[in-house]
């Protein structure tokens, strides 16, 4: 299943800031993190994350340094600065109100047919 | 086989390196980094069996279209290349032209076409006003409102903003015109002799409108997004661009009238008549028009200019503050100085900003801070003296002699300048200590522009009644 443009769009920030969360890296290992979290799902083309960390870059929310990968090439890792960590605080805060209404309003689980709106009428 | 491998990829990677640094929106280092993931890709998919060729073809594939690509890197680094956004705009149009040739006229060159006939359209509203109204001093008083629509209308045709936003803005230019020609200006001070008026609130509004109309103008070039940092910062870099490209015409146009007069003057014809009544005023005003079609249009020349001239200024700046400050100690008389030397001292402040603003929009904002930044926390530093010193001197003088229109004004501009340039401090101090994000930086600064336009319409609707329309 194909995640829409709009939906990779709004999550690629507090994916990103999540996985630099976890430990600094640089752009090939967090879209490998990415793919590997998401079964492959979640995907968008290689390139346009670097335009994404340097906005995150330039907004405070992540610091970067350009260091030797172990094959000797250089390589621009990424770390999460403090500003990020509340910037992926807020993030999660507004995902889980979100998730929380998606929950309410879709059909509870699998053996939930009937599909019910959370508008406290059942 | 192995031997032919590693050049082939190598090869490869240099003609892929080659193709992606033709892009203007991509500098070396980001281009470093794509090949740092290329080559990682590459690895891995010839760890997994394939040939090298074949998994660079791949990963090529997996970066994502070119365009695409560069257009979202130009989206990022508009400072670095704003350029692109503003060609973006036309791209359609340009693609005709390269492909069918049959666009529109009006539309070839950028719309150098429109941009003419707009400059036309403003100077042949200065001569009529002058021919209808008979007095060159309400000419000199409504500039902003005869000349500045010209440039709103070559925004809209450019941008093609939300009728919203045009009635909003043609609605301040409306107010802006009903305050200059209804109010009673009184030419009783004989003192105040500037440019036909002798009015000193009639002066102060002509200032005023003009800032406040600029302003307002940038918000049709906005195109209706004024909100956002990031047009407000492209709408002040074409400012400080468009200064640079009328100063050049102003200066070459001068020059030129000068000789065209000494050669007329050689065989007994006075064209002096004719360059001042007709040549100036028209060439001034369509040189507005001409100026923002430069700055759309031939941009490369100016983006290595504006780091230039940044660069040398601000050193030259600091010095002269310094010594400015230094001189201002050893004397201490600066409370006796005269106006002109206040106001002097607020332009000197003004150019200070301008001189921040400009190097802002200029900088590289992924750059580590540098020596340039340092320096720039020393200019500020010496600037924020010098404003005390020019408050202190402005306090002791109303306190003297009472609030008159100019002093209340400049009093104004400085404080207003002040709390600027104290948390422009501020920031600069913090982001050379990296505590402050660059971003943090150019927001407090085009969020401030409000406050300028707020300042200019008190001093155009609220001075003239306050001050008796003296």
């Amino acid at each position: 299943m194909r995640i829409g443009k709009d939906l990779v769009a709004a999550a690629a920030t507090p994916v990103v800031l999540g996985i630099l969360a976890e430990g600094e890296s640089y752009g090939y290992a967090i879209l490998q993190r990415i793919a590997e979290l998401s079964g492959g799902e979640l995907e968008w083309s290689d390139g346009m994350l670097y335009p994404l960390l340097h906005r995150l870059e330039r907004l405070g929310h992540v610091d970067s340094e350009w260091r030797q990968s172990p094959g000797g090439r250089p390589r621009k890792h990424y770390r999460l600065s403090a500003q990020g960590a509340s910037t992926l605080a807020d993030h999660r805060r507004q995902w889980s109100i979100i998730g929380g209404v998606l929950d309410q309003v879709w059909p509870g689980g699998a053996d939930h047919r009937q599909p019910r709106l959370a508008l406290g009428l059942d | 086989m192995t031997t032919e491998k590693a050049p082939a990829l190598d090869e490869l990677i240099a003609s892929w390196r080659d193709w992606m640094e033709r892009r203007d929106a991509l500098s070396i280092r980001d281009v470093d980094e794509l090949e740092s993931h290329l080559r990682d890709r590459v690895d891995a998919l010839v760890a997994a069996g394939l040939a090298e060729d074949e998994a660079f073809l791949i990963a090529v594939k997996r970066l994502g279209s070119m365009d695409e690509l560069s257009r979202e890197y130009a989206a990022e680094h508009s400072g670095r290349l704003w350029k692109q956004l503003v060609l973006n705009d036309s791209s359609d149009t340009e693609g005709a032209d390269a492909s069918t040739g049959t666009i529109p006229f009006a539309r070839r060159a950028n719309g150098l076409a429109v941009a003419l006939l707009l400059g036309v359209g403003a100077g042949i509203a200065v001569k009529a006003t002058e021919f209808l109204t008979g007095e060159p001093e309400l000419v000199v008083r409504n500039i902003a409102v005869l000349v500045l629509p010209f440039l709103a209308a070559w925004f809209a045709w450019r941008r093609r903003p939300p009728a919203g936003t045009l009635f909003g803005v043609a609605a301040a230019f409306a107010a802006v015109a009903l305050a200059l020609n209804l109010y009673p200006f009184d030419g009783g001070s004989a003192s105040v002799e500037i440019a036909g008026q002798n009015s000193a609130t009639a002066v102060l509004a002509t200032i005023g409108s003009i800032v406040a109309l600029w302003l307002v103008t940038g918000i049709v070039d906005a195109g209706g997004v004024w909100r956002s940092d990031r047009t407000r910062m492209d709408f002040l870099r074409f400012s400080g661009e468009w200064l640079v490209y009328y100063v050049l015409i102003a200066i070459v146009g001068g020059a030129l009238s000068g000789l065209t007069v000494a050669v007329f003057a050689s065989i007994q014809v006075d064209v002096m008549p004719f360059i001042g009544e007709w040549v100036l005023p028209c060439g001034a005003a369509g040189a507005v028009l001409v100026s923002a079609w430069l700055v759309g249009a031939k941009q490369r020349v100016i983006e290595n200019i504006a780091p230039v001239l940044t660069k040398v200024f601000t050193p030259l700046f600091t010095l002269m503050m310094l010594a400015l400050i230094v001189a201002s100690v050893m004397q201490w008389n600066l409370v006796d100085g005269s106006r002109d030397l206040l106001i002097a001292f607020d332009l000197v402040l003004v150019v200070v900003v301008a001189l921040l603003v400009y190097s802002i929009s200029a900088r590289d904002p992924a750059l580590p801070p540098g020596w340039f930044d340092r320096l720039q926390v020393l200019m500020l530093a010496a600037a924020l003296v010098v404003d005390v010193i020019v408050l202190v001197a402005m306090i002791a003088r109303t306190g003297e002699f009472g609030f008159s229109a100019n002093k209340t004004a400049s009093l104004g501009l400085n404080v207003i300048l002040l709390a600027n340039l104290a948390w422009a401090t501020w920031l600069q101090v913090g982001f050379v200590r990296r505590r402050v994000p660059f971003d943090g930086i150019e927001r407090w600064q085009t969020g401030y522009l409000p406050v300028y336009l707020g300042w200019a319409a008190i001093i155009v609707f609220v001075f003239p009644p306050v001050f008796g329309f003296a």
